[in-house]
């Protein structure tokens, strides 16, 4: 019988199976100790494992970000916390040119298992620079894993498959899911988990149109879904977890039932993950069951504004989903 | 004094000698290798910088780990990296020590304790002070020397790793190559203060600066600072003060700089002509030792050209599945 659990408890939950059962696991990061991690997520872990393992950073991101490198590639297991996503621009060397090269570059023999989780997205009234998602800039990386999950569940399982892999993924959560609560199965052990990082999983089945999203935009989808259920159309609605992998395969064959696809996310839509996906269905058969031209619902090209109206129209919302699935069906 | 060395059964200074030439004879068969269209792309030579590479590799314990820049190949041999191995890597074989696809910029031997060359300026700051994280926890007693130049001393990754390295009383040794110039612009333009090691003040840490020329005074600082870090005492930055004859790279025209300048440096600061006058002065090696010390780095470099030349090239086949482990 599954809890019910928010999200951030069920991130924290992960953090501490792993804690409790892998000796070279280690948190580090910007006030994740007594305060408790400016969402609240690593809150009370130092009390329990101590500051060596829950350890206060400086405001150095260049510094957590090369720091875990380093532990990685010497046999730790680092998790490493950058407080808002905006801030990894900080720390681009060590991810992009560092984690991201070395078991490439040094001909396979070095293995950095890291992971960088850092909160993203906006609708929190933080403006420009607390407020982007920045995944298309990592999954352009080779070497890189990005993994953006939406429900409680995911939360935590995806996030002890990331510790699991022997690469550095970036762990994107959507900070307004934090507060999400959802059904959960707690693991036992880390172990318990096998979910493999690149697979997408179909929360609707749908016969008429194909919505692809992920980490908030997959539950938006959802609910544009039944809403649409509502006006008469049966829309899949694909969650797709990873964004580098992308499961393509998962999404062609959606798309050769439904023959509409519409991929929706936060980032802006020019040089988006979006763009990928819809790739991925063009250059293969699946192009020849499309009925319609393909549908991208994703932010305005402009810079997060504050005022709550004015972000809320930057922001894709569930209505505007819902509209454009239902124009995709009548085109 | 790496690990081959440390094996070697002769004298100490005749070990280190060989060592030294070993880095120069390397360096300059790349010269040839590359004059001859053998090699792809630029390099970094470090010749009259040998005594700096060799003192502080020479002042490790086995175990202990470095972490290397752009200008590396000295490092790695000087840490007991296998010339053969490098050589194959910049001949563009299977079996060079990245298979091809790091080459002279990315020479690593991890298992050894080589953390890697890196082509970011202070790149591999960072990096150390993790490895070092690493050691301190799980009381490792190892240290990890970390190379950097001038000019990553103005990179905001040398402020971030040092302050982090002091905070945390990380077991590491920053060991700053100051060659004069950051590519073209000269240290006294582009370091504010003039010094590296003066900035080991403001993190509450010691830092040392020494004659990088001579392959004694670094290994002595090193070893000072490395038992320091490896007792628990935390980091210094110990700023070696050397020179580069060659160009920056291969693109150098040396608009930057006189000649004077740099036959100043080579013929009255040459690191390997100071040794060994000063090993004939003090009666430890004489000329036939010398001598031999000089013919045995030159056969070895010989030596490791030949075999990687007979090395499998690096092949495409498996390029796909590299990218991840």
């Amino acid at each position: 019988m599954p809890e019910t659990l928010a999200y951030s408890a069920a991130v924290r939950s992960a953090l501490e199976l792993l804690l409790e059962h892998d000796d070279r696991v280690f948190l580090a990061g910007e006030d994740i100790g007594v305060y408790g991690g400016a969402f609240g997520v690593t809150d009370g872990l130092i009390d329990r494992y101590g500051p060596e393992r829950i350890r206060d950073t400086p405001i150095s991101e260049d510094a957590i970000a090369g720091m875990a490198v380093g532990a990685a590639i010497t046999g730790l297991r680092p998790i490493v916390e950058m407080q808002f996503s905006d801030f990894v621009v900080n720390a681009m060397d060590p991810i992009v040119n560092q984690a991201a090269k070395l078991h490439f570059m040094y001909g396979g023999k070095v293995e950095v298992p890291m992971v960088v989780r850092a909160p993203g997205g906006g609708g929190t009234g933080a403006a420009a620079q607390h407020s982007q998602s920045l995944e298309a800039w990592f999954a352009h990386v080779p070497g890189l894993k990005v993994v953006m999950p939406a429900t409680v569940q995911d939360a935590c399982d995806l996030l002890l498959s990331a510790v699991a892999d022997p690469n550095p993924v970036m762990l994107l959560e959507h900070k307004l899911l934090y507060k999400t609560e959802g059904p959960f199965v707690r693991p036992k052990a880390p172990t318990d988990v096998t979910e493999p990082l690149g697979s997408a999983r179909t929360t609707r089945a749908g016969t008429d149109a194909t919505i692809v999203g992920y980490s908030i935009m997959a539950v938006r989808a959802l609910e544009a879904a039944e809403q649409l259920a509502e006006r008469g159309i049966d829309a899949e609605v694909i969650d797709l977890r990873s964004v580098r992998p992308i499961d393509h395969n998962t999404v062609r064959a959606s798309v050769r039932k439904t023959g509409r696809l519409l991929v929706t996310h936060e980032a802006p839509t020019a040089g988006g993950v979006g763009a990928e996906v819809v790739t991925g269905v063009v250059e293969s058969d699946a192009l020849d069951y499309l009925l319609a031209p393909v549908q991208r619902v994703c932010g305005l090209e402009v810079p997060m504004p504050y005022a709550r109206d004015l972000e809320r129209a930057v922001i894709p919302q569930v209505e505007d989903v819902v509209d454009a699935v239902e124009q995709l069906v009548k085109a | 004094m790496g690990r081959n060395a440390r094996r070697d059964p002769r004298s100490l200074p005749a070990r280190v000698l060989t060592n030294m030439w070993r880095i120069r004879r390397f360096e300059e068969a790349l010269e040839e290798l590359f004059s001859r269209g053998m090699l792809h792309g630029t390099m970094h030579l470090s010749i009259g910088q040998e005594a700096t590479a060799e003192g502080a590799c020479g002042a490790l314990t086995d175990g202990d780990f470095i972490t290397s820049t752009h200008r590396g190949h000295g490092h790695a041999i000087a840490h007991g990296g296998d010339p053969m191995l490098m050589m194959a890597e910049l001949l563009m074989k299977d079996t060079g020590y990245c298979r091809g696809r790091g080459g002279s910029m990315h020479i690593a031997d991890v298992a050894a304790g080589n953390l890697g060359a890196n082509g970011i300026v202070a790149g591999s700051m960072t990096i150390a002070a993790g490895a070092a994280l690493t050691q301190s926890v799980t009381d490792s007693g190892r240290v990890v020397l970390c190379f950097f130049g001038d000019g990553a001393a103005n990179e905001g990754s040398f402020h971030e790793a040092v302050n982090l390295s002091a905070i945390w009383k990380l077991p590491v040794v920053w060991l700053c190559e100051n060659n004069l110039y950051g590519m073209s612009m000269a240290q006294e333009l582009s370091t504010a203060g003039g010094s590296v090691a003066n900035r080991a003040g403001g993190y509450g840490i010691e830092g040392l600066a020494v004659d990088g020329n001579d392959v004694v005074a670094v290994h002595d600082a090193v070893k000072g600072a490395a038992d320091k870090a490896r007792s628990g005492n935390g980091p210094t930055i110990v700023e070696c003060i050397t020179y580069r004859y060659r160009g920056h790279s291969k693109s150098d025209r040396n608009l930057y700089r006189t000649q004077d300048e740099i036959d100043r440096w080579r013929d009255q600061h040459d690191p390997l002509a100071r040794f060994e006058q000063r090993a004939l002065d003090s009666k430890l090696l004489t000329e036939g030792d010398i001598s031999a010390c000089r013919a045995q780095a030159a056969a070895d470099i010989t030596e490791a050209v030949r075999q990687a030349l007979l090395q499998p090239d690096a092949t495409a086949d498996d390029l796909l599945e590299s990218a991840y482990a």
